[in-house]
């Protein structure tokens, strides 16, 4: 147990989960907890964060993380409010570095950002002095995906002790990947990737704890967790595989694949899934599936994110 | 007016020279070099004891941006910053708006550098019509209107027939084709060299694969057509090797090195500043040690910085979407003096050779000596002069660069162009 004294994360950017310490990672996991309980509550508003406002600040669309992000807020009490690319200036040519300092003006605490530019949230650290957490930029990462992909693997494996975890499909292209690699990894979980060789980095890190196979099952096999990445139908008009048809065959995990992990493995996928091509409908909605759990989780998560870094975790005792 | 230099170290190495002297300058020209030249009453004395007197240093290959990116960089602030860092002759690259692929825009841009100009500005002709690499541009008329060099820099000749054409129809005006060499569809939309940080950047990579294809096609296409080829800012470790081979074996392949890919990898890459993005990208750290190890036995030929200046707000946003390139102009002597002659890995003269004789001699310019009667291009280096790098003091218009508060030692402290002191510590007097 993390006594929360000794670590802060008060005014802390939240960008990456390689910025993050095992102990950092940890406080989250520990308040996430706390704040599932809130959700579960007749009446979910609490008023840690009365008084602060956040902003939603989106350059590519999303369904489940801007409006958990969105919840998350408004449970803790907060102002939110959500700029989107389609319906903003953004259209006009308004510059990111404008759009920061114009919401920066209003009195925003703390921005949260997506957008389709590797580094843009890191950028906007140097822009402003609002908090950044970052939503996901481009194939870089995803750090509140990662904490809560940590967080629902926790809840039913008690730790991460001696866990092997397979992420399987485009990793070369995945957010989600990355942060769950950097997670996983400082969380001492052994990490193994596979996926056609296309849409695997050419030049990833060989560490300690990291495996690469050239097929899924050898991934699969004996698994504790296997997290089933989103294959987009741009990768393969590009070339990167010849059809979503072979790459279900090949690449997809369905029952006979699943059967080769642990028989309570955990499958996860970031959503939105694609049903057929890299998971089958049996296995979305089997008893090893916690997919579902994972959106739930995606809210609490993000609750202690926001309480975190816009009031060290103080709010707490509020709570309480 | 007379000016005599006293007392410096001098290094001109298109003679083998090397020797403390007195430099004399009489009507624009190198009038003598020996020890203890008598001044008279009508010679200006600068006292250079202690410092390093060379011929004026030569970069071939810079954007001044002109015609239509005025936005970016001029003749006028572009020739400032070449001063402030020791040049005095610079080569200008045709990717502008419109591209300078005709005589009358080698002719303009010839008399906009009288006007605004304070060093010589040599201009780099486009091989194919708007840089489109589909049909040879009209060199021939601009090889008569003076153009130095031809090259589609910044793109490659995918087209291999056309590059064959050019290498065999500019035979006729012995000219030289300078070749951005990074084979296009495998450099996609990266930016940053594919690699360990990459992977875990998330970042589209550009690999060295893409730069040794297309050093090698641009190799086997000169010594098919037994044409000269010249090899731009090259990176990567394999394509050294390959132009060492191809030189060994009698082909006529020339290769010029950065100051960034001499000393700079990948890990720089910082995510939220693109003052480290450049095509082509900074490689590894194996990679740097090749180039430098083909700058010193002779594979690469010449120091050029690809200064390429951006407006700053261009530069001033997310990575992926920054242009590539950045200012060099102003940090190359002061960088390649801290991090290859003081790390013992060049020697002074060698690393004034590169900067000058042989550049001259790959682009057949009457320059980069101080032969006598040799026009009056001079620069006077400060090798222990220590300063930090600070775009306030920048005279050319960009404003982020990969050596913004790097603490270096040596820089230069005189330029002369003609016969005439245009900078002197620093600082440009017009």
């Amino acid at each position: 147990m993390v006594e929360s004294k000794n670590v802060s994360l008060r005014g802390k950017n939240v960008l990456g989960l390689e910025y993050f310490s095992a102990d950092e990672i940890e406080l989250v996991l520990q308040t996430a907890k706390e704040m599932k309980n809130i959700i579960k509550r007749d009446i979910k508003k609490v008023p840690t964060l009365r008084g602060k406002a956040i902003v939603n600040l989106f350059y590519e669309p999303s369904t489940r993380t801007r409006s958990s992000f969105e919840l998350a807020g408004k449970y803790l009490g907060a102002d939110v409010i959500n700029i989107t690319a389609g319906s903003s200036s953004i259209v006009k040519g308004e510059s990111l570095r404008d759009t920061l300092l114009t919401v920066e003006d209003m009195g925003i605490d703390a921005i949260v950002m997506r957008h389709k530019a590797e580094g843009a949230p890191e950028y906007a650290t140097k822009v402003v002095k609002a908090a950044i957490v970052n939503a996901g930029d481009g194939a870089h990462a995803h750090p509140s995906q990662g904490l809560l992909d940590l967080f629902t693997i926790r809840q039913y494996k008690g730790g991460f002790k001696g866990i092997k975890c397979a992420i399987i499909g485009d990793i070369l292209h995945s957010r989600v990947a990355r942060s769950d690699i950097w997670g996983m990894r400082k969380m001492g979980i052994e990490v193994h990737l596979a996926g056609p060789k296309t849409l695997i980095p050419r030049f990833l890190y060989k560490e300690k704890g990291i495996f690469i196979h050239d097929r899924i099952e050898d991934a699969i096999e004996n698994a504790d967790v296997i997290n089933v990445l989103r294959i987009q139908l741009e990768r393969q008009k590009s070339g990167l595989f010849p059809s979503t048809r072979e790459y279900a065959r090949i690449f997809g995990l369905n029952d006979k694949r699943l059967a080769l992990a642990k028989k309570d493995v955990l499958v996860m996928h970031p959503g939105p899934m694609n049903k057929g091509w890299e998971i089958s409908p049996k296995v979305a909605y089997s008893s090893n599936s916690v997919i579902q759990e994972q959106v739930k989780n995606g809210v609490a998560v993000r609750m202690a994110i926001l309480t975190l870094i816009l009031t060290g975790g103080k709010g707490n005792e509020v709570i309480a | 007016m007379k000016l005599l230099l006293k007392g410096g170290r001098v290094i001109d190495p298109a003679n083998g020279l090397d020797k403390i002297a007195d430099v004399l300058i009489k009507d624009k020209k190198i009038a003598e070099i020996a020890a203890d030249i008598q001044a008279d009453d009508t010679t200006k004395v600068v006292d250079v004891t202690g410092k390093i007197v060379t011929p004026g240093l030569i970069d071939m290959h810079t954007h001044m941006r002109e015609p239509g990116q005025e936005a970016k960089e001029d003749f006028a602030s572009g020739s400032r910053a070449a001063a402030a860092g020791g040049y005095t002759t610079i080569a200008t690259m045709p990717n502008t708006e419109p591209v300078v692929d005709r005589a009358i825009l080698i002719e303009g841009l010839k008399q906009r550098a009288k006007e605004a100009a304070v060093v010589n500005i040599e201009i780099i002709g486009a091989l194919t019509k708007g840089q489109k690499g589909e049909e040879l541009a009209e060199v021939g008329d601009m090889c008569q209107a003076g153009a130095v060099a031809f090259s589609d820099d910044g793109h490659y000749v995918q087209n291999s027939k056309v590059l064959l054409n050019g290498l065999d129809y500019l035979r006729t005006f012995d000219k030289i084709i300078i070749s951005h060499a990074e084979e296009t569809t495998l450099v996609e939309e990266g930016v940053m060299n594919e690699g360990k940080r990459s992977a875990m950047l998330g970042m589209k990579g550009r690999p060295t694969v893409a730069e040794d294809i297309a050093v090698m096609r641009d190799i086997l296409l000169a010594e098919y057509a037994d044409a000269r080829i010249h090899i731009a800012h090259i990176s990567s470790k394999n394509a050294v090797e390959l132009v060492r081979q191809a030189k060994k074996r009698g082909v006529k392949v020339t290769a010029e090195a950065t100051p960034h890919n001499l000393t700079l990898t990948e890990d720089m890459v910082d995510i939220a500043d693109s003052s480290m993005k450049v095509n082509p990208p900074l490689r590894t750290d194996e990679d740097v040690k090749a180039v430098q190890e083909g700058l010193v036995d002779g594979t690469i030929d010449a120091i050029v910085t690809d200064h390429a200046a951006h407006a700053e707000e261009e530069k001033d946003r997310e990575f992926r979407y920054a242009p590539s390139g950045f200012p060099g102009l102003e940090t190359a002597v002061g960088v390649l003096l801290t991090d290859l002659y003081h790390a013992g890995k060049i020697t002074l003269p060698l690393l004034i050779e590169k900067m000058t004789a042989s550049p001259a001699k790959v682009f057949k310019l009457k320059k980069g000596t101080l032969s006598k009667e040799a026009p009056a291009d001079v620069t006077v280096i400060d090798t222990e002069a220590e300063w930090i790098v600070e775009k306030e003091k920048f005279y050319t218009m960009g404003t982020h660069s990969p050596f913004i508060g790097r603490k270096l030692k040596g820089k230069p402290i005189m330029t002369i162009v003609d016969g005439r002191i245009i900078m002197q510590n620093g600082i440009i007097i017009d």
